[in-house]
């Protein structure tokens, strides 16, 4: 039972890091005093710590997996960067340009 | 622990046969998963880029209301959690009853999400926010809107292996479905991670 025992636990540190990121993120928006700019910075950082933390805890993505399999999840994630970067910046840039 | 371990739970300590027969199903719903990635990703860039095109028409701060989007929130959170508590009792107690109660949990906790959801898309209806009424609002309601139906898909496929559990018991078929929308269910809360980071506390931040 200690290997049901070790992943319970990593269920439960996963749940519990994602409740202190996400209260952390909510946080920052709602106190008084912290800059715009500040803000978003952590809370996208506490977003792409919570999504590390549940890929790990829940969705146990390490370096046991198969290596096809994380072939496919890392590619699948430099395409989605490529994508939404890429549209990001022309976009921005064009708008730029447009006034 | 085999040698063959795939990404998400796995089966191979406690059912050999289960873990074999679950591989090539768990390879191709990652394939799935990541596309659905890609179309969420480009609806994530969609929203960015529009995020000011509001035709004068109500924004972030009309529209949301944070302590249902804070609801929500650890409603998803916990259901991510439980849905993990009914892998581990399929994978290590073999019994049905407790994988079935902790999947009516998870239903429980899931099914009131898309009800608070509603509830704020009627408010921002009433709010003049919808969906013809800018950009803004078109990409808004086509992210949010795409999540809550994915919910939606997830509770009735919740459903459906309730049924298949009473039916078929811990089948080794029914294990390896019970793997894959253990993937779709975290998957979800992951989107949601990015929809509450910059829709909803990146828009009011």
């Amino acid at each position: 039972m200690t290997d049901a025992r070790a992943e319970m636990r990593r269920y439960a540190i996963g749940a519990i890091l994602s409740a202190v990121l996400t209260l952390a993120a909510f946080w920052v928006v709602l106190a008084d005093g912290v800059a715009r700019g500040t803000a978003l910075w952590i809370v996208g950082a506490a977003g792409v710590a919570q999504i590390a933390v549940q890929l790990r805890c829940f969705l146990h993505i390490g370096s046991a997996s198969k290596r096809e399999d994380l072939h496919l999840i890392l590619f699948s994630a430099l395409l989605a960067g490529l994508m939404i970067g890429g549209t990001i910046w022309i976009m921005t840039s064009l708008h730029g340009r447009m006034h | 622990m085999s040698g063959t371990a795939h990404p998400g739970l796995n089966l191979g300590a406690s059912d050999a046969r289960a873990h074999e027969r679950s591989e090539t199903p768990v390879f191709g719903f990652w394939v799935f998963l990541m596309s659905d990635l890609i179309i969420f990703g480009i609806l994530f860039a969609h929203y960015i880029v529009m995020t000011d095109a509001r035709a004068f028409g109500p924004g972030p701060a009309q529209l949301f209301d944070l302590k249902s989007v804070a609801a929500q929130t650890s409603l998803l959170l916990a259901s991510s959690y439980t849905y993990g508590m009914a892998s581990l009792a399929m994978k290590h107690r073999e019994r049905i009853r407790p994988v079935a109660l902790w999947l009516i949990v998870t239903a429980i906790l899931g099914a009131t999400f898309p009800g608070l959801e509603l509830r704020d898309f009627a408010n921002m209806i009433a709010e003049g926010g919808v969906p013809q009424r800018s950009g803004y609002l078109s990409a808004l309601w086509a992210l949010v809107g795409l999540h809550g139906l994915h919910v939606a898909v997830g509770l009735v496929w919740i459903a459906v292996m309730l049924a298949l559990l009473a039916v078929r018991g811990l089948s080794n078929r029914t294990k390896t479905r019970l793997l894959l929308l253990g993937l779709y269910w975290h998957f979800l809360d992951l989107i949601w991670i990015g929809i509450l980071s910059i829709v909803y506390l990146g828009g009011l931040a």
